[in-house]
C-alpha cells in the first residue's frame, strides 16, 4: 500500500510537469490553431537559461537562493524564447496555418543543432540544493521533496492561470478567441497583443517545465534534446485533454503521469517491457481517439 | 495523362546521368562528399545512394503531405519497420531475400491499415500529433531491444549468408548497392506517378483543396487518405529496407528517431510539395548537402576557425533548419516554386485545382 501511495504521489508530480509542457501548447493552439513544435524548445532554452545564471553566480549565495534564481531564469528564458519566435517569425504568417507550423519545426531544429554544437551532446547538470534530493516523511511514507516542488509548481501555475482567464481582462479576451477569433477582432479588440501574451505564457511554462523536469526526473541533467521528447508526450496530453482547454490538459496530465508511473513499476521489470510506461501512454491515446476522438474537454472536432 | 516532351527529356537524362555515375572515375575537386576527390569513389556513390533512397521516401511522403494535404509525422515509423523487420528476417531467421521482402511488406501493410485507419479517425493537427506519438512508440519499442531481437542502443547488423552475393557487403558492392538505390527511386517515382494521375489521384488533391466540398459531393474520404497513407507507409518501408542493405546496420538513433520524419518533412518542403520532382530534388539537395557539410566540418583546417563560425557550421542539422525557415517564409512553394516562377507561370495558376475534373472523376467512379 505504502508502496502505491507513494507511486501515486510521483504520478501526481510527473502530472505537474506534463501539466506546466501541456497547457501553454493547448491554450496557443485554441487561440491561434497553431502546432507549436517549438513549444519543446522552449523547455530546453528555460533548462539552459536556468543552468547557464546558476553556473555563473558565486556558489557563496547558496544553493537554495541559486536554485530560485535558477528557477526565475528557467521561466524568463522560456518566456523570452517564445516572444521574440512570435514577434519575429510567426507574426507574419498568420494567413498561412501550415507554414506556422512548418517554421516552428525548423526553428526546433536550427535552435537544436546550434546547441549540440556551443554544449554538446553530453548532459550537463544543474546545481540543486541538497534538500531536493532529500525526502520528507509523511506518515510511514518517504516522499521526494523534488516531488513536492513539481507538483506544487504545477497546482500553483492552475490556479494562477484559471484566475488569469476568468478574471482579468486580458483572460477575457484570450478565452473570447478561443472561441471565436473573426468575432473579436470584429469588436476592435487588438487579438495580436493577446496573441504575443499566449505565446509568452505558454513559454514560461514550457521554460519551467523543461527545468522541472531535469531536477525531478531526470537526475538534474538538462541536454539538447530534452525538449523534443517531452514535447511528445505534452502533445499527447494535449489531445488526451481536447484542443484549447486548460482543465482538460491539467486532468489528461494527471491520468498520463499516473498510468506511465503505475506501469513502469508493475510491469516496468519484466523482460522485454522495460518501456512499458511510455508504450502504455501511446495506448491510452489510441483508447481514447477510439472512444472520444474529441478529447477529454475538447470542442468537437 | 499528359506528360510534357521537355520533362521527359530531362528526367532521361537525369536517369542516365546517374545511372553512368559509378562509371564515371573523374577528379572533381571541392564539392564532392566523399573523402576522396573522384566521382565514383565509395564515399561519394555511398552519399548519392543515401540521397536515392530519400528521394525515394520524400516521394512516398509527398502522397499524404503534398498531394493530400494531411500533416503526418509518422512515416519514419514505416521507415523503421523496413529496416528492422528485413534485417531481423535476414540476420535472426536467415531467411531468402524474397520471402524476407515478402514479410517487411506485409508488416508495414498491415501497420499502416491499423494504425492510419485509427488516426484518420482524427483531423488537421490532432491527426499529425497522433501520428507522432505513434512514431515515437515505436521508436521507444525498437530501443527497448525485445528478446534481443533489435539490438536496441547497439544496433543490429546485417549479417546474412543468404544474401545475393552483388549485394552484399558494402564497401566492395558499392557500385552494385548504388544501382539497386536509383532501381528503388525510379520504381517509387513510377508508382507515386501513376497514382497521383490516376482519377483517384485526383481524388487526393480534392481531399487537400476542399474535404468538406467533396463529403458535400457523396464522396467517402476516407478510403482515399487511407490508401494515401498506406502508399506513402510502404514507399517509406521499401526505403528503409534499400537502407539497410546499403549502410548494413540499423541503429535507432538514426532510422526510428523523430528527426527522420522531420527531415523527410522538411526534403519535401524544401523541394515543393505536391509536385513530384520537387519532392526528389529537395531530398537529393537535402542529404547532399548535410552529407557535405560533416565532411567540410570534419576537415583539420576547420578547426582552427573561431568559435563564433566553428559552432554554427559544424551543425548541419542548424544550417539545414536555418535553410528551411527562410524557404517557408520567404519561398513558400519550395525549389519548384522558384523554377516555376523562372518559367513565367504563376504558382496559383500551377496549382489551382480544378473542380470540373475532379467531378468528372467522381462519374467515373460509379
Amino acid at each position: 500500500m505504502n508502496i502505491f501511495l507513494a507511486l501515486t504521489f510521483s504520478g501526481f508530480a510527473l502530472g505537474g510537469v506534463y501539466f506546466l509542457a501541456a497547457s501553454g501548447l493547448s491554450l496557443i493552439y485554441g487561440l491561434m490553431d497553431i502546432l507549436n513544435f517549438a513549444h519543446g524548445l522552449f523547455m530546453t532554452l528555460g533548462a539552459y537559461a536556468a543552468w547557464d545564471v546558476a553556473a555563473h553566480l558565486p556558489a557563496s549565495w547558496g544553493a537554495s537562493t541559486l536554485f530560485g534564481i535558477a528557477l526565475v531564469s528557467s521561466v524568463l528564458g522560456g518566456a523570452i524564447a517564445a516572444g521574440l519566435t512570435e514577434f519575429f517569425i510567426i507574426r507574419h504568417l498568420y494567413a498561412r496555418p501550415v507554414s506556422q507550423i512548418l517554421v516552428t519545426i525548423g526553428l526546433d531544429l536550427a535552435v537544436v543543432g546550434l546547441l549540440l554544437g556551443g554544449f554538446g551532446s553530453n548532459s550537463l547538470a544543474v546545481p540543486v540544493p541538497l534538500w531536493i534530493m532529500e525526502a520528507t516523511k509523511v506518515g510511514s511514507i518517504n516522499l521526494p521533496n523534488a516531488d513536492f516542488v513539481a507538483l506544487l509548481a504545477g497546482v500553483v501555475v492552475l490556479v494562477v492561470l484559471e484566475w488569469f482567464l476568468a478574471r482579468t481582462r486580458y483572460g477575457i479576451i484570450i478565452r473570447a478567441g478561443v472561441e471565436n477569433r473573426t468575432m473579436v477582432s470584429a469588436l476592435g479588440i487588438n487579438v495580436g497583443k493577446a496573441f504575443t501574451l499566449v505565446f509568452v505564457i505558454g513559454g514560461a511554462m514550457a521554460g519551467l517545465a523543461g527545468l522541472l523536469y531535469s531536477v525531478v526526473f531526470a537526475g538534474d541533467l538538462i541536454s539538447p534534446t530534452q525538449g523534443d521528447s517531452l514535447l511528445i508526450f505534452a502533445f499527447i496530453v494535449v489531445v488526451i485533454g481536447g484542443l484549447g482547454s486548460i482543465r482538460g490538459s491539467a486532468i489528461a496530465a494527471l491520468i498520463v503521469g499516473l498510468t506511465q508511473d503505475y506501469t513502469n513499476f508493475y510491469l516496468g521489470g519484466h523482460p522485454g517491457l522495460a518501456e512499458i510506461g511510455n508504450l502504455s501512454v501511446v495506448l491510452l491515446l489510441a483508447v481514447v481517439l477510439e472512444w472520444r476522438p474529441r478529447g477529454l474537454l475538447g470542442r468537437a472536432l | 495523362m499528359k506528360i510534357s516532351r521537355s520533362a521527359l527529356v530531362v528526367a532521361a537524362v537525369a536517369l542516365v546521368f546517374f545511372a553512368v555515375v559509378p562509371l564515371i572515375s573523374l577528379h572533381v575537386p571541392w564539392i564532392l562528399p566523399g573523402t576522396l576527390d573522384v566521382v565514383n569513389s565509395t564515399g561519394t556513390l555511398e552519399v548519392l545512394a543515401l540521397c536515392f533512397i530519400f528521394a525515394g521516401v520524400a516521394l512516398g511522403y509527398d502522397v499524404i503531405f503534398g498531394f493530400t494535404g494531411l500533416l503526418s509525422l509518422g512515416p519514419v515509423m514505416y521507415f523503421a519497420i523496413g529496416v528492422y523487420v528485413f534485417d531481423i528476417a535476414m540476420s535472426h531467421w536467415n531467411w531468402a531475400l524474397v520471402p524476407a521482402l515478402a514479410l517487411t511488406l506485409g508488416v508495414s501493410l498491415v501497420f499502416a491499415l491499423a494504425f492510419g485507419a485509427l488516426a484518420l479517425r482524427v483531423k488537421g493537427i490532432a491527426f499529425t500529433m497522433v501520428t507522432l506519438a505513434f512514431a515515437q512508440a515505436f521508436y521507444y519499442l525498437v530501443e527497448d531491444n525485445p528478446h534481443g531481437l533489435t539490438g536496441g542502443d547497439t544496433g543490429l547488423a546485417l549479417v546474412s549468408n543468404r544474401l545475393p552475393s552483388f549485394l552484399s557487403g558494402a564497401v566492395s558492392n558499392t557500385r552494385n548497392l548504388y544501382w539497386m538505390t536509383l532501381g528503388f527511386l525510379v520504381v517509387s517515382y513510377f508508382v507515386v506517378w501513376l497514382v497521383t494521375e490516376s482519377s483517384s489521384g485526383h481524388v487526393l488533391v480534392a481531399v487537400r483543396e476542399n474535404e468538406r466540398r467533396l463529403e458535400v459531393m457523396g464522396v467517402r474520404t476516407f478510403p482515399y487518405k487511407l490508401g494515401a497513407y498506406t502508399l506513402s507507409s510502404l514507399v517509406a518501408t521499401g526505403g528503409g529496407v534499400a537502407y539497410i542493405l546499403l549502410i548494413g546496420t540499423a541503429v535507432p538513433a538514426a532510422v526510428a528517431s523523430t528527426t527522420v520524419s522531420l527531415a523527410v518533412l522538411v526534403m519535401v518542403v524544401l523541394g515543393g510539395a505536391g509536385t513530384r520532382w520537387g519532392a526528389v530534388t529537395g531530398a537529393l539537395v537535402y542529404v547532399y548537402l548535410q552529407q557535405y557539410l560533416l565532411k567540410v566540418a570534419s576537415e583539420p583546417s576547420f578547426t582552427t576557425l573561431p568559435a563564433v563560425l566553428r559552432v554554427p557550421l559544424s551543425q548541419p542539422q542548424f544550417l539545414l533548419g536555418t535553410l528551411f525557415v527562410l524557404f517557408v517564409i520567404f519561398v513558400p512553394g519550395g525549389i519548384a516554386g522558384i523554377v516555376a516562377r523562372l518559367r513565367g507561370q504563376s504558382v496559383a495558376a500551377s496549382k489551382r485545382f480544378n473542380w470540373r475534373k475532379s467531378l468528372r472523376v467522381k462519374e467515373d467512379d460509379q
